[in-house]
């Protein structure tokens, strides 16, 4: 894909296919109305586009995004089957912390789907993001372990999922 | 309407009387703030069994709207905490 | 199929009710933004998917509505927290107990 073209095509079909969704009919007026929609707002958008410059289009593409969902949702109800636990319990068993950890990925994208993967999975929150630190909440952190190593182990599955797709 | 419906729209409605117990008398401002975040996506859950129970589309696109809604104003309050906190720390440094 | 959905329906009404729960008896704000996001977020998925198995025809708003609350929830949560730790609201006492020892093991 050429490097000045890809941003607009890229908000023009999210924008289209976005359209098809919401309209849910195949009808030509609809089909043409949206199309023009789309076109104008991709004219209109697509410069300022940069965090989709985090997209990383080659073979797999497709394939690095499903695996990711499937093992997002497994981490998901994992997670939501350990806090309701947690919240059904009588004395919650917790024992919440600030800890910082390391990132690898370079997108903001990748950053914000790193985040939002880890708000949403086992007992941690994003607080917040600079450069290739992430701060996070982490609800229940184990005493006398090695921290770097139990960081690690938090993100480095999703990386490795994520880079599937992302940069 | 069955019954598994039911008993799930009891859920959700005691889910948010509880929301609203942490809304009124959460003990600080930043209780009442997630609380309303809580609450919001709730609400738009609740337009989804209202689209079931009326079996109507168009609160779909209600709940779709609202939780669009309650995502800016979120963000928003976000904003305007961090910006406030900013200015009060610039003040009491000069 | 009317049955699963119910069924997904009200699985995802119990982990909504959970969240609301946890938001009750969780000891601080962080720990709550915590319970409250997850369990809403994912209870609300539940119903979703509940609802598109009860009626099919929905599937596309439905699928739109599900992509914009998984990208969306985790991101206010985080900003409001982050708003929340700027400002100084201090984290619950044993939290705040750590984060000094933290503190002074990276100091040493």
């Amino acid at each position: 894909m050429k490097k000045n073209s890809s941003p607009y095509l890229l908000t023009f079909f999210a924008c289209w296919l976005l359209w098809l969704l919401l309209t849910a009919s195949f009808a030509t007026d609809e089909l043409l109305s949206g199309f023009l929609i789309s076109l104008v707002i991709s004219l209109i958008t697509a410069p300022k586009m940069n965090i989709l410059n985090g997209l990383n289009f080659h073979w797999a593409f497709l394939i690095g995004l499903v695996r990711y969902l499937v093992y997002f949702f497994y981490a998901l109800i994992k997670a939501n089957l350990d806090l309701a636990k947690r919240v059904l319990s009588k004395d919650m068993k917790i024992n919440p912390r600030m800890v910082e950890i390391e990132t690898t990925m370079q997108s903001d994208l990748g950053k914000l789907f790193l985040a939002n993967s880890i708000t949403l999975t086992p007992g941690t929150l994003t607080v917040d993001v600079n450069e290739n630190r992430l701060l996070v909440h982490w609800i229940d952190c184990p005493e006398n372990t090695d921290l770097d190593a139990i960081t690690h182990t938090i993100v480095s599955k999703f990386e490795n999922y994520l880079k599937g797709f992302v940069r | 309407m069955t019954t598994l419906t039911i008993i799930a729209l009891g859920f959700i409605a005691v889910a948010a009387l509880f929301t609203l117990y942490r809304l009124l008398f959460g003990p600080s401002n930043a209780d009442r703030i997630i609380s309303a975040d809580a609450l919001s996506l709730i609400t738009a859950v609740f337009l989804l069994f209202l689209a079931l129970i009326f079996d109507s589309v168009l609160y779909l696109d209600i709940a779709l709207v609202y939780s669009i809604l309650s995502f800016v104003g979120i963000i928003a309050l976000a904003r305007v905490i961090e910006t406030k906190t900013n200015n009060s720390k610039n003040l009491g440094e000069d | 199929m009317h049955l699963a959905g119910e069924i997904i329906l009200l699985i995802g009404a119990i982990f909504v009710f959970l969240g609301a729960l946890g938001l009750l008896r969780m000891p601080d704000v962080y720990n709550r933004i915590q319970v409250g996001t997850k369990a809403v977020t994912l209870g609300s998925i539940g119903i979703i998917i509940g609802v598109a198995l009860i009626n099919p025809l929905w599937w596309s708003k439905l699928l739109v509505i599900l992509g914009f609350i998984l990208l969306t929830s985790p991101v206010s949560s985080s900003a409001i927290t982050k708003a929340f730790y700027r400002s100084g609201i201090a984290p619950w006492r044993e939290t705040e107990k750590n984060k000094n020892q933290d503190e002074k093991e990276a100091s040493l």
